[in-house]
């Protein structure tokens, strides 16, 4: 039989000065935590909820991302033309080149230069590219300088608010819209004309080409047709697929999360260790008085370690409420695929909480067990005698 | 049950304690022999150190002797486990200390609830003995206090109730009046008394005080660490 959870319950009361300390110690790490494990979070969901599942990208076989590949315009002409390609009202195949580029611009809090993706489009992309919502200004205009900003990167980076004229490139361009691409990857891009990036960047081939299949099982066709079509030899993906395969940029951020953690984490254990044997010795004749009672050493021992538990748990309810006011705010860093800035927002989600507690849980059992095995290993009459 | 055979309840035998200290040895304890029977109260008197409260935790299985026999209640304790004696001190011991030993952070309901948590007693029947024992020691009124709420006489009266809600087949009381002044170590002692005589309980007090003896039916003394004749 265990001691009652409310003994260890009102001695966390009583004694809430160190149990404040513990908590906040905890609390601390269990913050970073879930802030750094978020970091990670907001760029894998910015990446894995982007595209659209009949979308088909197609790139240069071995190529990881858009702006490292190269379709000659020759074959678009021969994509264009294969079937399984759904139509717009016109009657004309939702076959899209793209021409990804870099441009490095400075940011508008620091002013250090970042590099941002730029994309010219053909005005069939727009039919193609889903969840893209201009917020304000016009779409841009084919066969000018014109340029439509998300509206995470048009804060982020000076010199592309409505109205303002950059250099992209050699020239001046117009910023003429700002859209929001609700979270997706393409919150972190600048919209312009194909033909006008082409021109400006010395570009002579497409980055890649866009297709919107008929139905799901047109999908696996297209890719079929694309990588056996010897003419063009070129691979294709779903859209889908390609992003989620840049989320590898949120592998080191998850990695450091945890290796910080874990430093953190072992300091905040042998703080709690230290507050356990404290309390330990602070209770000895209440030990002593429980084995007289009956109580044997086992239950003496879960007592102990539930109470330190209990400890972390605090802090793991602190580390959760430090950590939640930076929900939903939006922050960048470089996607090592592209070497350009994704923006993304912080996302604090029920999960991450919940692998917070667990990691709290985790650190109250390693700082406990001593403590509460030393109080378990005391002879009634010894815990009696240590007043 | 031991003792009610004509038995007695302890039968101790050549009963031996040394403390090593280093390299030398101090023995507490010397050849004890001593019947206690069913129903006694049995008073152990003698100075400091002359090991009385020593033969109570061997009593209580707190403690094991380096010689001799301690039979308690028909049971061997030296031969029991760590586990099986908490199991068995839980179910015919109940221990009075002179500190009281409440647990703060616990009412004094909650206090004397501790041992029956260890019994397999519905909530509901917890809760008849508990105001049962605490009737006896005639703190109905004190259920949901703290003891920082309760002087030092109703401390270890709720000490009392605790030590005796599970029926134990013996109490044993270490010094039970030491921390009290002269009015409440009365109230305990008579307290004591009426366990002995309206309830039959077998009691084993522990004290240097004279008055104390007043109210047991058996006193014996110890002086350094040996029994003294009747």
């Amino acid at each position: 039989m265990l001691i009652p959870l409310k003994y260890n319950l009102r001695h966390l009361v009583a004694r809430w000065k160190t149990t404040l300390v513990a908590g906040v110690t905890f609390g601390l790490v269990i913050a970073t935590f879930i802030i750094v494990m978020s970091l990670a979070r907001g760029v894998e969901q910015a990446l894995t909820t982007t595209g659209n599942p009949l979308n088909v990208i197609i790139l240069r076989p071995g190529v990881e991302s858009e702006s490292q590949s190269q379709v000659a315009k020759d074959m678009y002409q021969t994509i264009r033309n294969y079937g399984g390609i759904a139509k717009d009202e016109t009657g004309e195949p939702l076959a899209s080149p793209e021409v990804l580029t870099l441009v490095n611009k400075p940011r508008a809090t620091d002013g250090k230069a970042s590099n941002v993706q730029i994309r010219g489009m053909h005005p069939l992309s727009l039919k193609i590219h889903p969840a893209l919502r201009l917020v304000s200004g016009r779409m841009f205009t084919p066969g000018l300088r014109e340029a439509v900003v998300s509206k995470r990167i048009a804060e982020r980076f000076q010199g592309l608010k409505l109205g303002e004229r950059t250099r992209l490139g050699r020239g001046e361009w117009t910023i003429v819209g700002v859209f929001d691409a609700q979270g997706t990857a393409f919150d972190s891009e600048i919209w312009a004309d194909y033909q006008e990036v082409m021109q400006e960047f010395d570009r002579d081939a497409y980055s890649s080409v866009l297709v919107r299949a008929v139905d799901r099982a047109a999908v696996g066709s297209l890719k079929t047709l694309v990588e056996e079509d010897r003419r063009v030899k070129l691979t294709a993906k779903s859209e889908q697929l390609y992003y989620e395969e840049q989320t590898k940029t949120a592998k080191p951020i998850k990695a450091f999360a945890v290796f910080l953690a874990a430093i953190m984490a072992v300091g905040a254990s042998f703080a709690g260790m230290n507050t356990m044997y404290s309390r330990v010795a602070n209770r000895s004749r209440e030990i002593g008085t429980l084995r007289v009672l009956g109580f044997t050493p086992m239950a003496v021992l879960a007592s102990f370690l539930i109470e330190s538990v209990l400890l972390a748990l605090c802090g793991g309810i602190v580390g959760c409420l430090l950590a939640l006011p930076i929900n939903g705010l939006a922050t960048g860093t470089t996607n090592f695929a592209t070497f350009s800035e994704v923006v993304f927002y912080f996302a604090i989600t029920p999960g991450l909480m919940l692998q917070g507690m667990a990691f709290a849980v985790a650190m109250g059992l390693a700082g406990g067990f001593f403590p509460a095995w030393a109080a378990s290993r005391q002879t009634a009459l010894t815990a009696l005698r240590q007043l | 049950m031991p003792g009610s055979d004509g038995k007695p309840v302890i039968e101790i035998r050549g009963l031996q304690k040394v403390f090593a200290h280093g390299d030398t040895e101090v023995a507490a304890l010397e050849n004890i022999d001593i019947d206690i029977h069913q129903g006694e109260f049995v008073c152990l008197m003698g100075p400091s150190g002359s090991g009385k409260s020593t033969l109570l935790h061997l009593i209580a299985g707190l403690d094991n002797p380096t010689g001799g026999q301690c039979r308690v209640l028909g049971q061997e304790l030296s031969d029991m486990s760590e586990r099986d004696l908490s199991r068995w001190r839980n179910e015919h011991i109940g221990f009075i200390f002179q500190s009281f030993n409440l647990i703060p952070v616990l009412t004094a309901y909650e206090n004397v609830e501790m041992p029956l948590l260890l019994t397999g007693l519905s909530r509901k029947e917890r809760g008849e003995h508990i105001e049962a024992a605490l009737g006896i020691v005639g703190l109905s009124d004190r259920l949901t206090h703290y003891p920082r709420q309760l002087s030092g006489g109703q401390e270890q009266r709720v000490a009392i109730a605790r030590a005796l809600v599970a029926d134990p087949d013996l109490v044993l009381a270490d010094e039970p009046t030491g921390d009290l002044d002269a009015k409440s170590a009365e109230e305990v002692l008579t307290i004591l008394r009426k366990l002995n005589q309206d309830y039959g309980k077998t009691i084993i007090m522990v004290t240097h005080d004279p008055k104390a003896s007043g109210y047991a039916t058996v006193t014996r003394h110890l002086d350094k660490g040996q029994m003294l004749p009747l």
